[in-house]
């Protein structure tokens, strides 16, 4: 037969029996939709990531205590692992690739004041730290350098805290006790949202460095260090200006390991990216199960046919069919129907698609590559399961099947 | 002289259901020659079909030699078989076998969609020819269900000879249909071996079978009686005979 009339012949056929196809479809619809649908949000869900990363300011070094080889981010291994305020001083002394650095010291508190009490994060940062997040303050002032040295304690409020401890009273002046060491509010930062790493950036307090040593983390570790290059172009510079300081501070020996590590926001990105790559991953594969799954049903439908068609098949065998005619004739069915449940599915995904971008805060990125390859995997489940019925359907013997009732 | 069409040495058949063996054809020896009309007799069970079958190539035997057209069926692949039941033999069955939903002209062109060799350069246009050349000319997009038994009958005997076989084979072509229908058919079939084919069918009424040119007679699987009909019937006459008893009847 000419491949023409083998597509003909297999359409009409399909379109015989048109809830049954449709039915049987489904399976391949549903799982082609499914994949494109979940590695699509798994692509949106990146690229908002690799968004709010580069909000956090492309300047923007992060050094934390730990060989890096151990895992990147090891705190509180050793004592020798531990930054201190000495550490935040030679930087800020010596480093000119750097225009400003913050220790970060960060510890959980009861907060009570205003109208009641919340639990919130305290972060014990230098006057530069601002600078260092692009952070603004709605009102009030920040503290200086005058209040690191002397230890004041003084706070800037998250717009979360200041929502649950003064809702309708300004509290510039107000004295708050933050585990019953009162700390006398002088700023309120303005509302920034949900950030990357799923950190509140409005549910927190900042106080100077020295004041949170002192009276509330009972130490003089700090968890690390901020800091932001002079300009974008000099971030290299800086990291390796930072990593000299950092050793000669350390006093570590030339054939030492550092006992640090630091990160810039292109390695931020990439350790983001790597984890929303792992989830899309997992959400294709579940998807991919699902079209799997939609083979199988191909697979069911065709072998029932088959049985339900012997004597077609008889019929055909016996004017003259080879069995190669019989094989292509279901082989192209089972691919038609797969084919045809793919491309519905690929509509699907683009009409779910659209509804997410435009009605809810999950964007979807449908990008060509994963529509044209669960396009070809709709037509691979044709051939792979409709290849079994077809074989049995095409070793009948005529008369065997012509006698089938 | 015309030549030897079908040649069967010893044909045997046996059928093996669990531990039990039924002998369907206990050594079949028969000769026809081309151009002949053959009607195979026989009561029920007595081997028939199983040799028809064999005859066809939809069937093996369990041994002994049929030669068609002086080749031995035996040597040939599964290929080779598809392609004589494609335009060597046309086959027609007693319960027509037609596909369903589909009408009678695609039902007539099937065979030389499966033509390897094209022969046929319009197959649509052959369709029609033979459907016409069967009386059908007006029902060609009727599907089976809208058409009678003796209409769907004359489909499967046109798409047995779309592909011009020289040979037909017919296992109780007339077995579902009336008596006025039935010498219909054997009229069509008289009218066609008058053109040259080669006609074998099976019926077990002897009035029918005195439209052949030849009766065969099979009883448990072996060939029993072989005789030439000197004076066959002839459809036509015999139609006018049964109109004017009916008319007689009513009267
Ligand atoms: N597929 C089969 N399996 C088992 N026995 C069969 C089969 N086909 C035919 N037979 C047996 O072979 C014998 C001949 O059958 P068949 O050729 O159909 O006879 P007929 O057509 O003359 O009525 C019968 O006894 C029948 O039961
Ligand atoms: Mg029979």
């Amino acid at each position: 037969m000419k491949l023409k009339s083998i597509i003909i012949a297999a359409v009409k056929s399909i379109m015989k029996s048109r809830m049954r196809s449709l039915l049987t479809a489904l399976g391949i619809i549903i799982g082609v939709a499914a994949v494109i649908v979940m590695v699509s949000i798994g692509e949106g869900a990146q690229r908002q990531v690799e968004q709010q990363i580069a909000s956090l300011g492309s300047n923007l070094l992060i050094i934390f205590p730990g060989a890096s080889n151990s895992g990147g981010v090891n705190r509180g291994a050793g004592s020798s692992n531990h930054f201190t305020l000495d550490d935040v001083t030679a930087i800020k002394d010596q480093a000119v690739y750097v225009k400003a650095v913050s220790p970060v010291v960060r510890t959980g508190a009861q907060v009570i004041g205003g109208v009641g009490n919340w639990n919130t994060q305290i972060y014990g940062v230098s006057p530069q730290y601002l600078e260092i997040r692009s952070w603004v303050l709605q009102t009030g002032e920040f503290f200086t350098d005058k209040d690191v040295v002397a230890r004041t304690k003084v706070c800037i409020i998250g717009s979360e805290v200041k929502k649950n401890l003064f809702p309708n009273s300004d509290p510039i002046g107000e004295l708050i006790r933050i585990r019953s060491v009162p700390f006398k509010v002088i700023g309120v930062l303005v509302e920034k949202g949900q950030s990357a790493m799923g950190a509140n950036n409005d549910d927190l307090i900042l106080a100077p460095s020295s004041s949170v040593l002192d009276r509330l983390s009972g130490g003089r570790h700090i968890n690390f260090i901020q800091a932001s290059a002079v300009t974008l172009a000099q971030i290299g510079q800086a990291q390796i200006e930072l990593s000299g300081i950092m050793r000669a501070a350390h006093r570590l020996n030339a054939g030492e390991d550092d006992d640090f590590t630091i990160r810039n926001q292109a390695d931020l990105t990439e350790a983001a990216t790597a984890t929303s790559k792992v989830l899309t991953l997992l959400l294709g594969s579940v998807a991919g199960v699902s079209l799997f799954v939609g083979g199988i049903g191909i697979m069911n439908i065709m072998l029932v046919s088959v049985t339900e068609r012997t004597r077609e098949i008889g019929i055909r065998l016996s004017i003259g069919a080879r069995a190669s005619d019989i094989l292509v004739q279901f082989l192209t069915e089972s691919i038609i129907l797969s084919l045809a449940g793919g491309l519905i599915g690929i509509f699907l995904a683009f009409g779910i698609g659209l509804i997410l971008n435009n009605y809810t805060s999950q964007p979807a990125v449908i990008q060509p590559g994963i529509v044209f390859i669960s396009f070809l995997f709709s037509g691979a489940v044709g051939v792979f399961f409709g290849f079994y019925p077809a074989r049995k359907a095409a070793n009948l013997n005529p008369i065997d099947a012509l006698r089938y009732e | 002289m015309s030549k030897v069409i079908i040649e069967t040495k010893q044909l045997v058949k046996s059928y093996t259901i669990g531990d039990m063996e039924v002998r369907a054809l206990k050594g079949v020896n028969l000769q026809i020659q081309e151009g002949e009309f053959v009607a195979i007799m026989g009561a029920s069970g007595s081997g028939k079909s199983t040799f028809m079958n064999i005859i066809g190539c939809l069937d093996k035997p369990t041994s002994g030699e049929y030669l068609l057209d002086g080749v031995l069926t035996s040597k040939l692949d599964k290929n080779q078989y598809a392609e004589i039941r494609n335009h060597k033999i046309g086959f027609v069955f007693q319960g027509f076998n037609l596909l369903s939903r589909t009408t009678a002209l695609e039902n007539v062109e099937l065979p030389l969609m499966y033509d390897r060799h094209r022969r046929i350069s319009d197959p649509k246009q052959k369709a029609v020819e033979v459907l016409q050349r069967v009386g059908l000319g007006d029902r060609m997009d009727h599907v089976p269900n809208q058409l009678s038994g003796g209409q769907q009958q004359r489909v499967a005997i046109a798409r047995a000879l779309v592909n011009e076989p020289s040979l037909i084979l017919a296992d109780e072509p007339t077995g579902n249909l009336d008596s006025h229908t039935s010498i219909d058919v054997f009229g069509l079939f008289q009218k066609l071996n008058s053109e040259g084919i080669t006609i074998v069918l099976v019926t077990h009424e002897r009035d029918y079978a005195n439209f052949a040119k030849r009766i065969v007679e099979l009883r448990d699987g072996k060939i029993i009686r072989d005789q030439m009909i000197e004076r066959p019937l002839i459809a036509e006459e015999e139609m006018k005979k049964l109109v004017k008893l009916e008319v007689e009847y009513e009267a």
